[in-house]
């Protein structure tokens, strides 16, 4: 689970960092796109990088997703009989939701795929004028998009918090004050992530990107 | 004070069971939650039913045979406590007490509120110990160790083997009972050479019992009537990947 | 006297002679060995797996003998040593304070108060030093200093700092020290584990310890079990008092059930009462908490003046207070020895002058101590002790005095053994808290620990060596006539047990068994009393066995039916302390005749008359025969003691 978290977030970085180019302007934006497509060459032919990328993160996506059934198989086995009275004493939402988030986080990254990489669901679906299938996509009159996205980040937010710190404790992390360290750090990270996401569909509904 | 109880009564490890309600007037506050079983166990003899069968013997939070699922929580509301120094005072008048036995596979209900934890013997039998029979032993005094080595190696010793952590834990895994024996053990000089097999013999009697996986979320800490730390788990983690890379494996390295 | 007779004087033939230092050396060359490829032929029976039993256990096993092993909780790690505090004594002199084996073998025979063996008490302060080592080995965090060496304090009154602890957990770490040596046989197939079995009976074939009768708690089967020979680590018997700082399991059925059999049980009136457990709350009390006797260095022990008063305690002015200790002994103040301190808790009691519910305990204030040292560091000494006091009672420490009161802690008395540790049937060795041997009358603290693994790890491995050569005996399996008769006897009895159905249950038995006791056989005890004690318990026995309702069946899981047999054998057992009680006219350690004392009010001991262990004789309920065993004391004299 850590190892392969460990390569998705490394791809949130980069997928975060290269949508704030946003903010840079239209131009810039759909240039960088254009330029991770071209990304390696002249060692790549163009677009190789992206599938590379793109096999690399299907390989991690499936590997954790493997990884959790696997986890999840073993704790309903080990608990055949529910308790008939359960209360959590230790309130720890982030820890919990790890299971479902999961899987709104996949189903939302479907949606995502389908709307702003193929453009299916994209009222614009202009892959060489991103720029414009964002501005689209968050447009005010599309408020529910926008607050599906919301929900998704939030929930990766979430995810990422309980799942940053448990991939440094699988790792090792072993000390009193390490744990601290780590926790924070975590909580940091995914609230840096969460607001790095949101920033865009929030500056685009606000016409601060148009 | 006046209780309502609804106890979980299984009659034997085949059996269904379910959630049967008491009432049980006149609790004393002084009471600990076990007299007060006691006193519903006595009502029930004369009445002609069954007690409730549950585990205990020394009452004094040491022994760590009391197990019981009190309104969801394992020992009950208080923190750092066994149900056996569990007070009536924690509770109030008219309050209704869901008493369930520790549930885990692993666990298998022998009857009404008593489990077989052997699995936690497995897990010991399966490295958690130094090999050093007696006689062999060098002076006490040869090999020094740092306090603070002691102190944490101490804290980790502290378990009672209760199963309070697989029976909070929402994965119903027994990873804390086996981290506290390896960190104990690894912290201490005496316990090196048999450090890496330990970590992997004792872990995989751990997962062959039929305990689920751990995901680092901290309900057992929580749980823990000893304040076992949760870090111990990494401590375990980072035994466990040494152990099964390569080099730890290699005689010599 | 009408309750016993006298049967011919026996001696402990084993014992060795010679320069008391080189006994136990010599004693062992002379033992027998057996033959490595011989031991994994032959079977082993350990009972119990405490201190004594687990150790002895794990070593048998190593030593290559074919092991199982029984205890009636879930996991052999929960045997109730667990529960022991304080620390373990052993005489490494690492503090250069003048410590040696030589003073721990003297303070140990002057501390039983001259009732225990010379030889005995010598060979466990000689191996003392090896538990520690063994112990470190097996990985126990003991306390250490900085320098990381081991940290020893000064316990119970020594003047040498040689007790080795674990903060307060001692015994649970030497446990859990002996209990993973045991699993770790457990795992190589050596010891076969056999955990919720209780032994119900004693087989013996051809005069031999040959076999034992258990039953399966969990599926209520009986089956009988051989071996080439049974050890007994069973522990002690404070529960025949109902209330004692024991778990709520501990009992004397196996040692009883020996003794049925033909093994005698000595000075079972030697009983070790604690001074520092929190008071009785209510007639639910199901067991006594112990606290440590640390706290007595810093808390003054005081009740009112007047009679029934009953003001809160910070509203009794200075002057209407009467610290009694400090008063009756000015020297010593509140940190008399254990046996004196609870006397006196219990006199100033009996006067209506106790405070608490049932005016059954006295204040332990720790006011002036607080004024004086500050809040921070009495917190820093007695913290989880005062969190542990407010978790049961309620009631803050730092606020309001401590009630405390005396509870039954620990028997010296039990099953007789020679220097070998075998009792007087041949085959049957008797170890730890469950023999009589090392103690004498009274038991100092933090050797308890101490003997346990000295019998488990070092002397029994070799002793029953020495039995073991003697063989081989000849096989014997449970179809003999002898083994199928104690099976009978065992089915027999849980049916008689089960078929009563009367009208009350078995503790309310057990509750007023323990009320008799206390009141006449705990700390003070008179002829008048023990008399009326033995009538009472006959009476109640006879009611026992007419009214008792154990409800269920024998199949399956019946803690009712555990708790009958065993609160049966109490009974049985009760009379016999009574009995002994009476015969012995004298006052020594943990047997205070009120009869006999100095105008001091000090146990007064009578050495020409009862320098001797008592060992008793079953010969039908009620008839015992006393066999006794003079002791004699070359090395260390009898003194009368002083506190004043």
């Amino acid at each position: 689970m850590a190892v392969t978290g460990i390569i998705l977030v490394l791809f949130l970085i980069a997928h975060m960092l290269g949508n704030l180019k946003i903010f840079t302007g239209e131009e810039a934006f759909n240039h960088y796109a254009h330029w991770l497509r071209d990304l390696g060459t002249p060692l790549l032919a163009p677009g190789w990088y992206l599938w590379l990328q793109r096999t690399v993160l299907m390989v991690a996506v499936l590997a954790h997703i493997g990884a959790a059934t696997v986890l999840a198989l073993r704790a309903r086995a080990a608990r055949p009989v529910a308790y008939a009275h359960r209360r959590k004493i230790h309130v720890n939402y982030a820890a919990r939701t790890m299971r479902w988030g999961g899987v709104i986080i996949l189903l939302f990254v479907i949606y995502h795929i389908l709307d702003l990489t193929t453009g299916t669901l994209n009222p614009v679906g202009d892959s060489t004028r991103p720029h414009s299938n964002v501005v689209a996509d968050f447009a005010p009159e599309r408020w529910y998009v926008t607050l599906f996205y919301t929900l998704a980040v939030v929930t990766l937010g979430f995810h990422l918090r309980h799942g940053a710190f448990s991939a440094f404790r699988s790792l090792g992390q072993q000390t009193p004050k390490g744990e601290r360290r780590a926790r924070t750090a975590a909580l940091v990270f995914a609230v840096v992530l969460t607001a790095g996401y949101l920033v865009v569909p929030f500056a685009v509904l606000t016409g601060l990107v148009a | 004070m006046n209780l309502t109880l609804r106890i979980w009564r299984q009659k034997g490890p085949e059996d269904k069971g379910q959630m049967v309600t008491y009432q049980v007037p006149d609790v004393s506050p002084d009471m600990s939650f076990l007299e007060m079983l006691d006193v519903l166990n006595e009502r029930l003899i004369l009445d002609g039913e069954e007690p409730v069968a549950f585990d205990h013997d020394c009452r004094e939070g040491i022994c760590g045979m009391c197990s019981l699922m009190i309104n969801g929580e394992a020992h009950g509301p208080q923190r750092g406590t066994t149900a056996c120094q569990l007070h009536m005072r924690q509770f109030k008048d008219g309050d209704t007490i869901d008493i369930e036995p520790w549930r885990a596979r692993a666990f298998p209900v022998v009857k009404d509120l008593v489990v077989n934890r052997n699995a936690f013997d497995k897990i010991i039998a399966a490295g958690g110990y130094v090999t050093a029979p007696t006689g062999s032993a060098p002076e006490a005094h040869s090999v020094p160790v740092p306090k603070a080595d002691a102190d944490a190696a101490f804290e980790s010793a502290a378990c009672i083997g209760c199963g309070a952590c697989v029976a909070a834990c929402p994965n119903g895994s027994g990873m804390l009972f086996t981290a506290a024996k390896i960190t104990q053990l690894s912290l201490l000089p005496q316990g090196q050479p048999e450090r890496y097999t330990r970590v992997i013999g004792m872990v995989d009697a751990h997962d062959e019992a039929g305990f689920g996986g751990c995901t680092n979320i901290g309900e057992c800490a929580a749980a823990c009537p000893k304040g076992i730390p949760l870090n111990t788990i990494g401590r375990l983690n980072r035994d466990f990947l040494k152990a099964t890379s390569k080099r730890a494996g290699t005689p010599g390295s | 006297m009408d309750l016993y007779t006298e049967g011919e004087p026996i001696a402990d033939t084993r014992a060795p002679d010679g320069p008391i230092e080189t006994r136990w050396e010599r004693h062992r060359f002379e033992m027998k060995l057996v033959n490595p490829a011989n031991r994994r032929k032959m079977t082993v029976i350990v009972v119990g797996t405490g201190l004594a039993g687990g150790s002895a256990a794990a070593t048998l096993a190593e030593q290559g003998y074919h092991v199982k092993s029984y205890c009636y909780q879930d996991s052999p790690r929960r045997a109730h040593s667990i529960a022991a505090q304080g620390g373990i004594n052993a005489a490494k002199n690492y503090r250069n304070d003048g410590d040696s084996v030589h003073r721990l073998f003297y303070d140990t025979v002057k501390g039983g108060d001259f009732r225990s063996r010379e030889s005995n008490v010598h060979r466990l302060a000689e191996v003392s030093v090896n538990i520690i080592d063994q112990c470190v080995a097996q990985g126990v965090p003991f306390a250490r200093e900085y320098g990381g060496l081991l940290d020893t304090r000064s316990f119970g009154g020594a003047q040498v700092q040689r007790t080795f602890y674990a903060r307060g957990q001692t015994g649970q770490q030497l446990l859990l020290g002996a209990y993973q040596a045991l699993e770790r046989q457990i795992g190589l197939g050596n010891v076969e584990m056999n955990s919720r079995h209780e032994m119900l009976e004693l087989v013996i074939v051809d005069g031999r310890a040959r076999g034992i009768v258990v039953r399966d708690l969990v599926t209520g089967e009986i089956s009988t079990e051989m071996a080439d020979a049974v050890v007994l680590a069973s522990g002690g018997y404070g529960n025949v008092f109902y209330l004692s700082t024991n778990a709520k399991g501990c009992n004397v059925t196996a040692s009883w059930r020996a003794h049925r059999k033909g093994a005698y049980f000595a000075n079972p009136c030697y009983t070790q009462i604690h001074p520092t457990c929190i008071p009785v709350s209510g007639d639910h009390q199901s067991k006594l908490t112990l606290m440590s006797e640390s706290l007595r260095n810093d808390g003054r022990v005081w009740v009112p003046k007047a009679k029934g008063d009953q003001r809160a305690p910070r509203d009794i002015p200075e002057d209407e207070r009467d610290y009694y200790l400090e008063r009756i002994y000015p020297s010593f103040g509140n940190l008399v020895p254990r046996d004196i301190a609870s006397r006196a808790a219990k006199n100033v009691c009996d006067e209506g002058r106790g405070v608490g519910p049932g005016g059954l305990g006295v204040y332990l204030d720790f006011a002036d101590a607080i004024n004086r040292l500050g809040r921070k560091a009495i917190e820093a000494k007695y913290g989880n002790l005062f969190e542990m006091y407010e978790r049961i009672t309620g009631e803050d420490p730092y606020e309001v005095p401590m009630r405390i009161y005396p509870a039954v802690h620990y028997t010296m008395g039990g099953l007789w053994v020679d220097y070998d540790l075998q009792s007087s049937i041949p085959g049957l060795f008797v170890i730890g808290e469950a023999n009589f041997s090392d103690h004498g009358a009274n038991r100092l603290g933090a050797s308890a620990l101490m003997q346990g693994l000295a019998d488990g790890y070092f002397v029994l491995p070799n002793t029953l060596a020495n039995y073991l050569a003697s063989g081989p005996l000849e096989k014997v399996d449970a179809s003999h006539p002898e083994a199928v008769a104690a099976r009978t006897e065992v089915e027999d009895r849980l049916q008689r047990l089960l078929a009563i159905n009367g009208d009350r249950t078995v503790d309310s038995f057990h509750r007023e068994l323990g009320q008799i006791m206390w009141e006449h056989c705990g700390m003070e005890r008179t002829e008048a009393g023990l008399r009326k004690a033995i009538d009472e318990i006959r009476t109640l026995r006879d009611e026992f066995w007419q009214r008792v309702r154990v409800p269920g069946d024998g199949e399956g899981l019946n803690q009712s039916l555990e708790k009958a047999g065993r609160v049966a054998d109490f009974f049985e057992l009760a009379e016999l302390m009574c009995i002994d009680a009476l015969h012995r006219e004298e006052s020594c350690g943990g047997h205070f005749r009120a009869e006999h004392q100095t105008p001091d009010g000090e146990a007064q001991r009578d050495d020409d008359r009862f320098a001797y262990v008592a060992a008793w004789e079953y010969a039908g309920t009620g008839q015992p025969v006393l066999h006794k065993e003079d002791l004699k004391f070359e090395y260390v004299h009898p003194t009368q003691r002083s506190y004043k």
